[in-house]
């Protein structure tokens, strides 16, 4: 009896240990209710849909992602972190949506080994002097997008530029990376509370100082009121706006039509990008889910193409943390935005372009391609991080 | 700063009072009447806005929708009534508080099922699109439209409450509820169309604040926080201390936006002043809000 019972456990040791080491288990911690919730749903479904075009493994691997919401909150975030390590056991925590979520979260999961591949949030921190061998960076930091639109309005000789952004850490890094590249006069700088509603007061300070164009940083609800309101106090055609990628994405057009027409914007990508991938996964996104895909949707597309890139190099073997680390920070990533290379910070080195908010051949409002503005731009942080 | 600006501002601040009226008039009604904490009127606020939205480009005109979207928001109210807070009138404000907030859960989930997760399109009719000009001062038309609006209900409540004999009963029922009971009116039917009225409302606020603010799922929960605020301020239950509180948040938050960073500016450099004025421009209406209690602990006009 007690040699039959032996038997019986080496055999189910001998099943269990591979099977463990097989799955590849990925915990998708992202935004899934409130106001913030349509970013963290389209990083989950773009994630969810390079799954499906992997067979369901990612690398090679049998692939498990664990989905939790974070709520937008940090002390959940970081409640959830512990969770995927200490019980889920988790290879990989993806689907960070906010910079502050990223920066509180990351020292559970950097502690636990685990790594955490960002799909949005690049806070300047994690980029410079606080970056982590478990930190990467599959989208961009959070500068590079405003650094563009500087760029673009320098060249073009705008020479008064207003400027608006909510008042909280990602709002005063995004001007102060517009103004990196933007050397004309500001003749307004102004913060608003995060989450503002009514901006008819800055609306009216801003007509006052009359600038000859302007730059704002609003994501999600914010931009919606914000262009909704600009349009409507018959600023649209006098004063020309600019602003990031996320004021004018896929999750802002579908709320604003129309108002945001003619708008340039930069992002890291974009739906017309011409590359056999890009196109495949637009079509294939809009047949699954019935929307464009945004940018987060894009982005989340790109660290499961990551993800899948680094494990094939190891050859599934998922327990050589080292060898792991070298094979995601050296991957060359086939994206959907073409090659993109990482730097010693674990940010990616790529493109950033100009986009136009225009109406598609099918009649929706989307964004279209206009320029490269940087070919394979580096963050402004990488100097200040000790990782070589 | 020049005197068109200030007047400019002083309209702006006026609107944003009329549109938190909106909202304000329907849930010190409830709460002050039915002794009922509604957190879940953020809740029909949501509903009204996304009904307009959903109704505009079937019946083809924004009036229409609008109409469409407020009685069918009150019609939501009366069911929700029925099935879900008639047994909490007894209750504690604590059970009501977890209750609504449920109600909250519920249909924001609701709403994301129905309508998906991303925001949706509202923009306002044509004819109101753009801005109209007043002696040089070029305004948006809808916000002049919200203000026109606004007014229009603060006088059709007026009329109802202080005219009719519903409006008799609401007021005796504000002021004390278990004498009119023994009376022999049926309180449940009053409360059925109190709360029903309150909903509409909270719906006609949400419609009328769609095509300027972003229609998502947890908008309501945004502003009901400035709606306590703003019955606090005008004394709970009083239809003319939410009108006074709201015009009072109204412009003490546009002009505290407008004012406050330009003052710092006097004193300290632009970037300092900027990020001052915004960090006191956003506590201003809660500061008023504790002089206020501090001088008048049952608000302005206490219905009480």
């Amino acid at each position: 009896m007690t040699r039959n019972l032996l038997t019986l456990a080496s055999a189910l040791a001998l099943l269990a240990t591979p099977a463990a080491a097989d799955t590849l288990k990925i915990g998708m911690v992202t935004t899934l209710s409130g106001p913030g919730a349509g970013l963290g749903i389209d990083i989950r479904d773009g994630f969810a849909l390079a799954v499906e075009h992997a067979g369901g493994k990612l690398g090679g691997q049998d692939t498990q992602v664990i989905e939790a919401d974070d709520q937008q909150k940090p002390d959940v975030a970081v409640g959830l972190a512990n969770r995927m390590v200490e019980r889920d056991r988790v290879q990989v925590v993806t689907g960070v949506v906010w910079s502050n979520l990223a920066l509180a979260m990351l020292p559970t999961l950097a502690g636990g080994q685990t790594f955490f591949i960002s799909p949005n949030a690049g806070p300047s921190q994690l980029a410079g002097a606080q970056c982590n061998p478990y930190f990467f960076n599959a989208a961009y930091q959070n500068d590079q997008i405003h650094e563009a639109v500087g760029k673009h309005v320098q060249d073009e000789g705008f020479k008064k530029v207003y400027l608006m952004a909510p008042n909280y850490p990602a709002g005063k890094d995004g001007l102060a990376g517009f103004k990196r590249y933007y050397k004309g006069a500001v003749v307004g700088e102004v913060y608003t509370q995060v989450g503002q509603l009514d901006y008819a007061a800055e609306l009216a300070q801003l007509k006052a100082a009359a600038p000859d164009a302007v730059y704002v940083f609003y994501p999600g609800g914010m931009g919606i009121n914000f262009i909704k309101q600009y349009e409507q106090a018959g600023l649209k055609g006098a004063v020309p706006l600019f602003g990031p990628g996320f004021s004018f994405d896929q999750d802002i057009l579908a709320a604003v039509g129309e108002s945001a027409l003619g708008v340039k914007n930069s992002a890291q990508w974009s739906p017309d990008l011409d590359n056999a991938a890009n196109k495949k996964f637009v079509a294939d996104f809009k047949a699954k889910y019935g929307r464009i895909p945004s940018m987060y949707a894009a982005q989340g597309y790109d660290t499961a193409l990551l993800i899948d890139t680094a494990v094939k190099a190891v050859g599934g073997n998922l327990k050589d943390k080292d060898k792991l680390r070298a094979a995601l920070a050296s991957a060359k990533l086939q994206s959907l935005r073409g090659e993109v290379a990482f730097n010693t910070n674990h940010y990616p080195i790529h493109n950033i372009y100009l986009r136009e908010v225009v109406t598609g051949a099918d009649g929706a409002v989307t964004n279209k391609t206009v320029a490269t503005v940087f070919t394979n731009h580096a963050d402004a942080y990488v100097k200040d991080c000790a990782m070589k | 700063m020049d005197a068109l600006l200030l007047v400019e501002q002083g309209l702006n601040g006026l609107q944003l009072g009329v549109m938190l009226f909106l909202m304000a008039a329907g849930l010190t009604l409830v709460f002050g009447i039915m002794d009922l904490i509604n957190l879940a009127h953020g809740t029909f606020y949501m509903v009204g806005a996304y009904l307009t939205a959903a109704l505009v480009p079937v019946l083809d005109s924004f009036p229409l929708a609008l109409a469409a979207a407020v009685l069918l928001t009150a019609l939501l109210g009366l069911v929700v009534e029925a099935v879900a807070l008639r047994t909490l009138y007894r209750r504690d404000h604590l059970d009501q508080v977890l209750a609504t907030f449920g109600l909250i859960l519920f249909f924001n989930e609701l709403v994301k099922i129905v309508f998906g997760p991303v925001p949706i399109f509202l923009n306002p009719p044509a004819a109101l699109a753009g801005t109209v000009d007043l002696f040089g001062l070029k305004y948006p038309a809808f916000r002049l439209a919200i203000l026109a609006v606004g007014i229009a209900v603060a006088v059709f409540l007026w009329l109802l409450i202080a005219r009719t004999r519903v409006g008799m009963l609401i007021r005796a029922g504000a002021t004390n509820r278990e004498m009119v009971m023994a009376l022999g009116v049926d309180v449940r039917r009053l409360f059925g169309l109190v709360f029903a009225l309150g909903c509409g409302l909270a719906g006609l606020a949400g419609a009328m604040a769609g095509p300027v603010l972003a229609v998502q799922v947890g908008m309501g929960e945004q502003i009901l926080i400035l709606t306590f605020v703003v019955i606090v301020i005008g004394g709970i239950g009083s239809i003319r201390g939410a009108l006074a509180g709201a015009l009072l948040v109204g412009m003490v938050d546009t002009l505290g936006r407008a004012l406050l960073p330009a003052a710092f500016r006097l004193v300290m450099d632009a970037a300092n002043a900027s990020a001052a004025g915004a960090a006191l421009a956003s506590m201003a209406i809660y500061v008023l809000m504790a002089v206020v209690l501090a001088i008048r602990p049952k608000g302005l006009f206490p219905a009480h």
